[in-house]
């Protein structure tokens, strides 16, 4: 781990204008994923800034009647709230399912959206990759891909976004709140968040340098049932293969949302139409241009499976 | 002490302590976290440095050059060992590639360098400052393309051949020949490999995580050209080990080369990603199995063929070893061949041999009886052998397979298994049940001890045996305790240091009986000088802490008034385990769900059968089982050390890649032991249980899954993506 100074926030204008004016500072909340890739030096910033004494782990209503989310909302807390349970438990779902109970109580919204991918070479030093030294290649190509997105990819990097919470906000239309170091606030739809790899895949989300996520806000509840099925190689504690995001109205039309295949949440609101007529056109519309490997082109089946099973739960929920 | 006759009444049959489910006596120390591992030796070392390791970043080749410079500029860094400087090392016995490599790497993350530091992130800061220019070369990493090239070991027993294999296999109305695979397996212990080291003027002075503190004082002399008697080894407790730990690695090597460079105490711990690629594995196996049958169940011909691989002078997986036991069969042979592969080295994990060996032999098994429609009890019973089917005139020391299926169905409910596959649903669930015998070899094997009886009457026992977890302490102290006719509490155990009479050690399932066997010998001769002592005959009786004979009735403690007694023996065999076939025996019973939809398994129940001789401690030999069990869902479902074949190594190499099962995944385990003493093996008239508890386990549930989706899989993990293809199409229902 590179040694570093560190500062605790006291206001989130002033964590703002830190960020952007210390050089190499990042913010840390949970520290699940951060320390982690401290200690191997993957990421090694020169100044920390924790952002954990800040006032932004309320969840409070909006006036449109949808959900302010602190950034700084513990996931366990997130997923125990009455308000989400109630109205969009398709996120309560997905925070359940990811990472443990112990990991939940540290994590925060925001780290959970930052969080990076979990392409096992990215995590090797000894091996070649895009993503943590930009022009030294990709071993993914060449090597083990089960992990691996399929769509979304670039000839850069193929790695597939591991946040369960994230495909969840995207099937709810979140929007992230942030605040730069002007002091100006700004608000981008999840859905423009994280950016794809193409060239660049070291560059992961639209964000300025410096910018602070205050908060993720959802609009007011979608109504319909919600289901989020993340399919596993063991029963906890692993990431997602495939997961699906779903929220199902009574006339079987509803919105999609795919995990652990791309860089980013995927959804596609065009190809969703067709959910209540032909779900399979649906991931077929989402997977269009799928690039896939011998060891993980039967995410395309799984995920067409997964989507039926997803919507026979919700059925039966009924 | 010589076992060579088989065992008569002796005190152990009392069973006044011994056989008890007594707890841990080392358990109190576990959970308040104030067993000291290895690591852990704060109270004995004063003002350790801090070793990190820096593995090789190719597969195979060689280190052109390594800048040092901006490592040992680093803060805090006291020392940087590499082959450069480390002078000259030899390499111990047991093991395959060098310990510390440069400037030929054999194997990824192979260890080229040792920074020394005073404080553990100053260590691994400075390792990722040096600089290496490799010189790689292209290796061999793909099993299945080695497999042509393999050949016949040079040692141990790779052919067997019986009667005529060729022409009964030819002739046989119902065949089978079918091609199976194992993965590469990681330990993955939750301690990792790590030592801590000093020198006392020439003597080193080294607490490692060990199972085998002989062979590793042996060995550490060796890599480091000094005398056995200038290492005092000790490895009192650890962290796990299933194997993974039998042998010197590079954190013990290391340590001691570094605290000599250092001048001052260093410790080392294998960082997680590199007890993949940098220590031992499991070793993939291409398996190829033929069995042919009469109509009515009789097999007549069968044959078991293995292939694995490992760096140059390693051995092979003996993946074929139950098969030349297991089930009767006049005609019969079996093969192993070794391909040189320029992965980690390969060598023991839990069950060497048998746990892949069943993990192939026990669906075929499965698929046999199916094409026989003869229930795959049923047809595992028909095909028993009281004889070794190799050597006939061998019998078996005590055989209950029948038993232990038979008991087994019964109790699991086997009835009620629908006889046709992928016909039990459940909701989104396919249910199935699966059967698989277990099976794996008695070894025994020399094992010493000294016992001391204190003026205070306490019985103090002193091995070098080492306790993985299994129980050891435990149930040393119940022999001690039974032999002597105290009570537990008046037992004190030490174990697990190189000063104290050498041991099994724990391997190979052969620890509980073998050291208890010799604490046996050992108390036999302490009962004699107590009995000398008190001037009682040689047959008195030890019950109740007194020793009685005729009307004499004594205070065992009365015996040590004038002073401590000490007896000191070992226990060695005879040829019994050559004139009697020892292994032990069980059966698995396993109900699986397999999601319809998505092809997940899930574990719904599991029963373990065992005989296994005498269980010695009912509550240590079932935490035995049930984490072999565990182990099993592992080796069934997930495990598989993921080879890159283009880089050379292990890709999943840390805890999130290399997916062990966890408690979500583990239902409800039932484990029986019959009744039983096997008095061929030793004086305990006990067995090994810890490695027969992962036998065969794999292939229940592989064969569960089979019979839940009808999907028959032969390449292990099972997982859904080698099913998804081909289960059943899903019915989307109309809209209500
Ligand atoms: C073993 C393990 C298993 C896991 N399994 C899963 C799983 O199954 N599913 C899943 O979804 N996740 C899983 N996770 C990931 C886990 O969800 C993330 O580590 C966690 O959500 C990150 O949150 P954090 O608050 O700890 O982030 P941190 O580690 O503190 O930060 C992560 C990143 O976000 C940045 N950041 C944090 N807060 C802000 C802010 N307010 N504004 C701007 N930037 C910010 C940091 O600078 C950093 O770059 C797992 C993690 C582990 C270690
Ligand atoms: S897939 Fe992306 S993260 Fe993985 S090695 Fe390639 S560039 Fe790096």
């Amino acid at each position: 781990m590179k040694a570093f100074t560190y500062e605790r926030a006291t206001s989130t204008a002033q964590a703002a204008v830190r960020a952007a004016s210390v050089p190499g500072a990042k913010f840390i909340a949970g520290g699940t994923n951060l320390l982690d890739l401290m200690k191997i030096e993957i990421e090694a910033p020169a100044h920390l800034i924790d952002v954990n004494g800040l006032d932004l782990a309320k969840i409070e209503p909006t006036p449109d009647g949808g959900l302010r989310i602190g950034a700084l909302v513990r996931n366990t807390d997130l997923a125990a709230d009455a308000g989400v349970r109630r109205d969009y438990p398709v996120l309560a779902r997905a925070l359940l399912a990811g990472a443990s109970p112990q990991l939940r109580n540290r994590a925060t919204t925001a780290g959970n959206l930052l969080q990076r991918t979990r392409c096992p070479y990215f995590y090797d030093p000894d091996q070649a990759c895009n993503k943590r030294e930009p022009g030294s290649g990709c071993a993914a190509l060449a090597g083990w891909r089960r992990m691996h997105a399929i769509v979304g990819t670039s000839d850069a990097c193929i790695a597939a976004h591991p946040s369960d919470m994230a495909v969840a906000m995207r099937v709810l239309d979140a929007e992230v709140e942030t605040m730069r170091a002007d002091g100006s606030t700004r608000r981008i739809a999840l859905a423009d968040l994280h950016r794809l790899p193409g060239a660049t895949p070291h560059l992961e989300t639209t964000l300025d340098a410096g910018e602070l996520i205050t908060a993720v806000v959802l609009p007011s509840p979608p109504g319909g049932t919600h289901v989020y099925r993340k399919v596993r190689d063991r029963a906890s504690y692993a990431f997602a293969l495939v997961s699906v995001a779903l929220v199902r109205q009574p006339d079987g039309s509803g919105r999609v949302a795919l995990g652990g295949i791309a860089p980013k949440p995927w959804r596609d609101e065009d190809a969703e139409r067709a959910l209540a007529s032909d779900p399979h056109a649906v991931v077929d519309g989402l997977l269009k241009d799928a690039r896939t490997s011998p060891d993980n082109a039967f995410k395309i089946t799984l995920a067409r499976r997964t989507l039926d099973a997803a919507i026979a739960d919700a059925r039966s929920a009924r | 002490m010589k076992f060579d006759t088989p065992a008569t009444k002796n005190p152990i049959d009392r069973l006044a302590v011994v056989g008890h489910p007594v707890d841990r006596i080392d358990g109190p120390l576990k959970t308040t976290g104030t067993a000291r591992y290895a690591y852990e030796h704060h109270d004995a070392v004063a003002r350790p440095a801090y070793g990190y390791v820096l593995g090789a970043g190719i597969a195979k080749g060689s280190i052109h050059s390594m800048d040092l410079a901006a490592a040992k500029a680093a803060p805090g860094v006291l020392a940087i060992v590499t082959a450069d400087n480390a002078g000259p090392l030899g390499k111990g016995d047991k093991n395959t590639a060098t310990l510390l490599g440069g400037p030929t790497i054999e194997h990824y993350h192979q260890a080229i360098a040792l920074v020394v530091a005073e404080t553990f992130e100053q260590a691994r800061w400075a390792a990722r400052r040096i600089r290496v220019d490799y010189g790689p070369v292209d290796g061999t990493f793909d099993l299945a393309r080695a497999k042509e090239s393999a050949s016949k070991p040079a040692s141990g027993k790779p052919d067997t051949a019986v009667g005529d294999f060729g022409n009964a296999f030819a002739a046989a109305p119902v065949q089978l020949d079918a091609t199976y695979t194992t993965p590469d397996q990681s330990h993955a212990m939750m301690e990792p490999h790590a030592s801590t080291a000093l020198w006392d003027g020439d003597t080193l002075v080294i607490w490692t995580s060990n199972q085998m503190v002989a062979w590793g004082v042996a060995d550490v002399a060796k890599t480091l050209g000094i005398p056995k008697e200038k290492v005092h080894l000790m490895s009192p407790f650890i962290g796990g080990g299933f194997g993974g730990k039998l042998f010197v690695r590079a954190d013990a090597v290391l340590a001691a080369l570094g605290a000599r460079a250092a001048k001052r105490p260093v410790k080392v711990a294998l960082p997680r990603p590199l007890m993949f690629n940098n220590t031992t594995h499991r070793p993939a196996t291409i398996q190829r199995i033929r069995i042919g049958a009469t109509r009515e169940g009789r097999i007549t011909a069968i044959a078991h063929e293995s292939w694995s691989g490992d760096l140059p002078g390693g051995k092979p997986e003996t993946a074929v070893d139950q098969t030349r036991l297991l089930y009767a069969g006049a005609n019969r042979m079996t093969a192993m061949r070794l391909a040189v592969l320029d992965l980690a080295e390969a060598n023991a994990m839990r069950a060497p041999g048998e746990a892949p060996g069943m993990m192939a032999l026990e669906i075929a098994i499965d698929e046999m009886a199916e094409k026989l429609g003869i229930d795959p009890v049923q047809f595992r019973i028909a095909n028993d052998t009281q004889v070794d089917p190799e050597h006939p005139e061998r019998p078996f020391s005590k055989r209950r397979l029948v038993d232990c299926l038979a008991i087994g169905a019964e109790k699991f409910g086997w009835k009620a298994r629908n006889p046709h596959p992928a016909g039990t649903r459940d909701g989104r669930w396919l249910v199935g049940f699966g059967v698989a015998a277990a099976f794996r070899n008695n070894l025994v094997t020399r094992s010493g001890a000294r016992v001391r009886l204190g003026k205070d009457g306490v019985v103090t026992v002193e091995t070098d045996m080492t306790d993985i977890g299994t129980g050891s302490y435990t149930i040393i102290a119940q022999t001690a305790a039974e032999m002597m006719g105290v009570p537990l509490h008046r037992v004190v155990v030490r174990l697990g240091d190189s000063d104290y009479p050498v041991s099994s050690g724990s391997g190979g399932q052969w620890g509980g009986n073998s050291s208890t066997a010799g604490v046996y010998a050992a108390c036999t001769k302490l009962r004699e000088a107590v009995a000398t002592k008190l001037g009682l005959p040689p047959d008195a009786d030890f019950a109740d802490g007194r020793v009685r004979a005729g009307s004499r009735d004594v205070a065992v403690a009365d015996a040590a008034r004038n002073g401590e007694l000490v007896a000191e023996d070992h226990m060695e065999y005879g040829d019994l385990d050559k004139r009697y076939q020892q292994s032990t025996f069980g059966a698995h019973f396993v109900e699986v769900r397999v999601d319809a939809a998505t092809g997940e398994t899930r574990v719904k129940r599991m029963l373990a059968v065992c005989a296994a001789g005498r269980i010695l401690n009912p509550k240590t030999a079932r935490s035995q089982v049930i984490g072999a069990m565990t182990m099993g869902v592992g080796a069934a479902l997930s495990e598989h050390l993921v080879v890159d074949r283009y880089a050379g190594f292990f890709v999943n190499h840390d805890l999130a890649g290399y997916e062990v099962p966890v408690h979500a995944d583990i239902p409800h385990l039932d484990v029986v032991f019959l009744d039983e003493t096997d008095p061929m093996s030793s004086p305990m008239k006990a067995k090994g249980v810890a490695e027969l508890g992962i036998c065969g386990v794999a292939a229940a549930i592989a064969n569960a899954i089979h019979h839940a989706t009808g999907v028959r899989v032969r390449d292990y993990p099972v997982t859904l993506d080698k099913l998804i293809d081909r289960l059943p199409l899903l019915a989307r229902e109309e809209e209500s």
